[in-house]
C-alpha cells in the first residue's frame, strides 16, 4: 500500500531535494492557534508534519517540548482534540503527510483498536511512539501497520549494527535518526557524524532517513539536508510559538503568521541545501 | 534455569520482563541497548558466587544485617486491650522486621548495595538516582561515597522542602542534589529527569533506580536485592515460633520494601499478604497515592502497571503526607499480585498514619518513618480482629528521624 508518506518521499527523491519535517505540539498553546499553524505549514514549506500528542510525562523531551505539552494540557488538549485537529487539517489538504508523535499511555488508555480506527478516520498517516521499542512491537506497531498506518521508528547513536535490523524490521514510511544521545532540543548534531550514521542506516534499508534532535537554525537544517533525506525541526519551532505568548498568557496578534515566517526560513535552508551544494 | 517449581508464583518475570501483562520494557530506543546490557550483566552477576559473597560481606559489616525480628509486646498488648474493650478476645501477636536499623535508616540500602556492586562490575563511572523522601537518595549517596563514584540525585522541589535533613545528608555524603521543578516537583518528576539524564549520558552512567519499577530488569533486580528482608524474616520466625507467620504487612509507594518482604512467602499459601497504599486525604477525595485502589493499568517509566491517570491517559499527581509513597504508580509485580489475588492491597490515610506514628513512638520507643506508619495504621485496625495466636510481621522499613519536622508541622508544633 502506498501511503501519503511514501508518495511524498518519492516526489522529493524525484526532484532531488531533502524533505523538511516540522514538529508542533497539538493544542499548544490552544486549539485554534495550532489549527492556524497546521494549515499554514505546507505553504511555509513543510513537507511532512509531525503533530505531538501532549503527555504529562514526556521523558525523552527537553524543556521546550515539555513546556509545550504543559501549555497544551492546561488549555484542555486531549487525544480527541488532537485527532480533531488532523480532521480539520484534512478538509483542505489531502497531500501533506501527518505523523502523530508522542508516548504510549494516552493511546493505550484510549484502547489501541479504538485509537487506530479514529486516527485513520481523521487522516493520520503514521505514528512515532517514543517509548515503544521493537521489543514491544505487538503492543501497537504490528496492529498499526496492519491497519494501514506507517510506524516510524527512532534509530539512535546507541543502535548498533547488530540491533539495527531489529529496529528496522517493522519500520515503514521513513526512519527517524536521532542524531544525538539525549533529549529533544539539546546539543546540535555534527554534520560529519550524521553523514556517517545515515550511510550506516542506508546499508540496512531502502527507506528514507530523516534526521532530528537539536536542529535550531536554517544553516543547521541545510547541513543536515545535505546528508539525509529529511531534516526534522521541533524545539526551535515550539520555542517560536512560546515567544508568542504574552505575559497575560494570551497569544499575541499575528502569532500564526510570525511562526510560519520562521518555519519558512528553516524550509528555505532545507530546500536550497542540495542546490547550494551542487553549485 | 529457574529452580522454582512450575506452578510457583516466584518464577516471574518472563524473558520479556512481564509479570502477566504487567512490566515490560517501554523505553526510548536510545536506552534500549543499555537496558539489554544491564539485563545480561545482572544475569551474570547473579550467577557469580563472588558477587553474592561481596554483597553478603557488605550487608553484614557495612549495613548491619541481619536486622532483628522484634516482638512488639506493648503494641500487641495495647491492641489486645482494644479488642477486649469491644468485647473481643483477639489480638494478633505483632512482630516488627527492624529494617529501620540498617545503616542510613531504611531498607533502601539493601538495593543500593547490590546495584552499586553491579555498576562497578559493568565499569560505569557515574551514578544517578531519583528520590522522593530522600531515603533512596541518601542510600545511593552513601554507597557512592563508599565506592568512590560521583553521584547525582534528582529530587522534586516539593520534596526538597519537606525533607530538608535528607537533602543535607546527601550533600554531606558528596552527592549533587539537582532540584526538579517540572510537574508537581515530586518523585515522578524526579524520575522523568533522571531518565533524561540517562538518555543523555548513556556511556558513562548507571541509573540506580530505587524501587521495583522501571523497565525490566529493574523490578526483578530490585526485588531480588530486597528479598533479604523476607528471607531473614522467614528464618527468624522459624527460630522464634517454629512456624511461618500467618500474615505479613508492608507499606507501598513503588513497593520495594513490600516486594522484598513478600516475595519469599509467595509460595506459602498459609501466609496472608497485605500491601498498604497511601490513601492521602481519602481515596474518595481523589487526593491519594493508591494506584491499585484508585488507578487503572497504563504505561509509565518503562513498565505497564496500575497508574493514577485521568480519562485522557494523562498522569495525575498523587498526594500523601509521606514523600516516599507519593508516586502515581506501583511496581508491576504488585499489579500482578493484586490481579491474581495472591496479595491483598488496602490503604491508610494521612491521618491514620500520623496517629500510628505517635502510637508506635510512645508504646515501643520506636519513631517510625511516615511510610511504615501507614502499614502500622493498618496493623492497628486488623490485629484486634485476629486471634491471639495469629503471627503478624510488619516491615518497619524506615526510621522517622527525617520526618520529625514534617510531623511537628502537621501537629501544629513549632520547633
Amino acid at each position: 500500500m502506498t501511503t501519503r508518506l511514501d508518495k511524498r518521499f518519492a516526489q522529493l527523491k524525484q526532484i532531488g531535494r531533502a524533505g523538511f519535517v516540522t514538529f508542533i505540539t497539538a493544542g499548544d498553546p490552544d486549539f485554534d492557534t495550532t489549527l492556524g499553524i497546521l494549515k499554514g505549514l505546507p505553504g511555509a514549506g513543510a513537507d511532512v508534519i509531525e503533530l505531538g500528542m501532549p503527555f504529562t510525562d514526556p521523558m525523552a523531551d527537553g524543556p521546550s517540548i515539555q513546556a509545550s505539552s504543559q501549555r497544551a494540557l492546561r488549555n484542555g488538549a486531549s487525544m480527541k482534540k488532537t485527532l480533531e485537529l488532523v480532521r480539520r487539517f484534512r478538509e483542505s489538504d489531502n497531500e501533506t503527510p501527518i505523523v502523530l508523535m508522542g508516548y504510549y499511555n494516552p493511546i493505550y488508555h484510549m484502547g489501541v483498536e479504538t485509537f487506530l480506527g479514529r486516527a485513520i478516520e481523521a487522516g493520520v498517516d503514521g505514528l512515532i511512539v517514543v517509548d515503544l521499542p521493537p521489543e514491544e512491537d505487538d503492543e501497537l506497531c504490528v496492529p498499526a501497520m496492519k491497519a494501514g498506518l506507517n510506524f516510524i521508528r527512532l534509530a539512535t547513536p546507541t543502535t548498533d549494527d547488530k540491533r539495527l535490523p531489529a529496529v528496522l524490521a517493522n519500520t515503514s514510511g521513513f526512519v527517524y535518526y536521532v542524531s544525538i544521545t539525549g533529549i529533544t532540543g539539546s546539543a546540535s548534531p555534527q554534520a560529519r557524524n550524521v553523514e556517517a550514521a545515515v550511510k550506516r542506516i542506508k546499508g540496512h534499508t531502502d527507506l528514507p532517513v530523516a534526521v532530528g534532535f537539536g536542529i535550531k537554525t536554517p544553516e543547521q537544517a541545510a547541513e543536515i539536508a545535505r546528508a539525509a533525506d529529511g531534516a526534522v525541526v521541533g524545539s526551535a519551532i515550539v520555542d517560536a510559538i512560546a515567544r508568542e505568548i504574552g505575559e497575560d498568557g494570551k497569544v499575541r496578534n499575528g502569532a500564526v503568521e510570525r511562526v510560519l515566517e520562521f518555519v519558512g526560513k528553516l524550509a528555505a535552508g532545507v530546500h536550497a541545501a542540495r542546490a547550494a551544494a551542487a553549485e | 534455569m529457574s529452580l522454582t517449581k512450575a506452578n510457583s508464583l516466584r518464577g516471574g518475570p518472563d524473558e520479556r520482563g512481564r509479570f502477566g501483562i504487567f512490566g515490560g520494557r517501554f523505553v526510548a530506543e536510545t536506552l534500549m541497548p543499555l537496558v539489554l546490557d544491564l539485563d545480561q550483566a545482572y544475569k551474570d552477576a547473579k550467577a557469580d558466587p563472588a558477587f553474592q559473597a561481596e554483597i553478603e560481606y557488605m550487608q553484614r559489616d557495612y549495613v548491619g544485617r541481619e536486622s532483628p525480628l522484634y516482638f512488639a509486646e506493648r503494641l500487641t498488648e495495647h491492641l489486645r486491650e482494644k479488642a477486649a474493650a469491644s468485647g473481643g478476645e483477639g489480638g494478633a501477636k505483632i512482630y516488627f522486621k527492624r529494617d529501620e536499623l540498617n545503616h542510613t535508616g531504611s531498607h533502601k540500602i539493601n538495593n543500593c548495595l547490590g546495584q552499586i556492586l553491579l555498576a562497578k562490575r559493568m565499569g560505569k563511572t557515574r551514578i544517578i538516582a531519583e528520590t522522593g523522601a530522600g531515603q533512596h537518595g541518601v542510600a545511593t549517596a552513601t554507597v557512592c561515597a563508599r565506592f568512590g563514584l560521583p553521584c547525582v540525585v534528582y529530587m522534586g522541589t516539593t520534596d526538597i522542602e519537606r525533607q530538608k535533613p535528607n537533602v543535607f545528608r546527601m550533600k554531606l555524603l558528596g552527592a549533587e542534589v539537582i532540584p526538579v521543578t517540572s510537574g508537581t516537583g515530586t518523585l515522578k518528576d524526579a524520575m522523568n529527569e533522571a531518565l533524561r539524564d540517562w538518555v543523555t549520558n548513556v556511556e558513562s552512567t548507571y541509573y540506580l533506580i530505587g524501587t521495583v519499577a522501571g523497565p525490566h530488569p529493574y523490578p526483578a533486580m530490585v526485588r531480588d536485592f530486597q528479598s533479604v528482608i523476607g528471607e531473614e524474616t522467614k528464618r527468624q520466625m522459624m527460630e522464634r515460633e517454629g512456624r511461618l507467620p500467618d500474615s505479613v504487612v508492608a507499606c507501598i509507594g513503588g513497593g520495594s520494601n513490600a516486594m522484598g518482604l513478600f516475595h519469599p512467602f509467595l509460595d506459602d499459601p498459609s501466609v496472608k499478604i497485605y500491601g498498604v497504599e497511601a490513601a492521602g486525604r481519602g481515596i474518595e477525595t481523589g487526593e491519594h497515592c493508591a494506584s491499585l485502589k484508585g488507578g487503572s493499568p497504563g504505561v509509565l517509566h518503562g513498565n505497564r502497571t496500575y497508574l493514577l491517570q485521568d480519562e485522557d491517559g494523562q498522569i495525575k499527581d498523587g498526594h500523601s503526607i509521606s514523600a516516599g509513597l507519593d508516586y502515581p504508580g506501583i511496581g508491576p509485580e504488585h499489579a500482578w499480585l493484586h490481579e491474581s489475588g495472591r496479595a491483598e492491597y488496602v490503604s491508610a490515610t494521612d491521618k491514620e498514619a500520623l496517629e500510628a506514628f505517635q502510637l508506635c513512638s510512645r508504646l515501643e520507643g520506636i519513631i517510625p518513618a511516615l511510610e511504615p506508619a501507614h502499614a502500622l495504621a493498618f496493623v492497628t485496625k486488623i490485629a484486634p480482629t485476629l486471634p491471639r495466636d495469629h503471627l503478624m510481621v510488619m516491615n518497619m522499613c524506615g526510621r522517622g528521624d527525617k520526618d520529625v519536622f514534617a510531623v511537628a508541622d502537621h501537629l501544629g508544633v513549632t520547633l
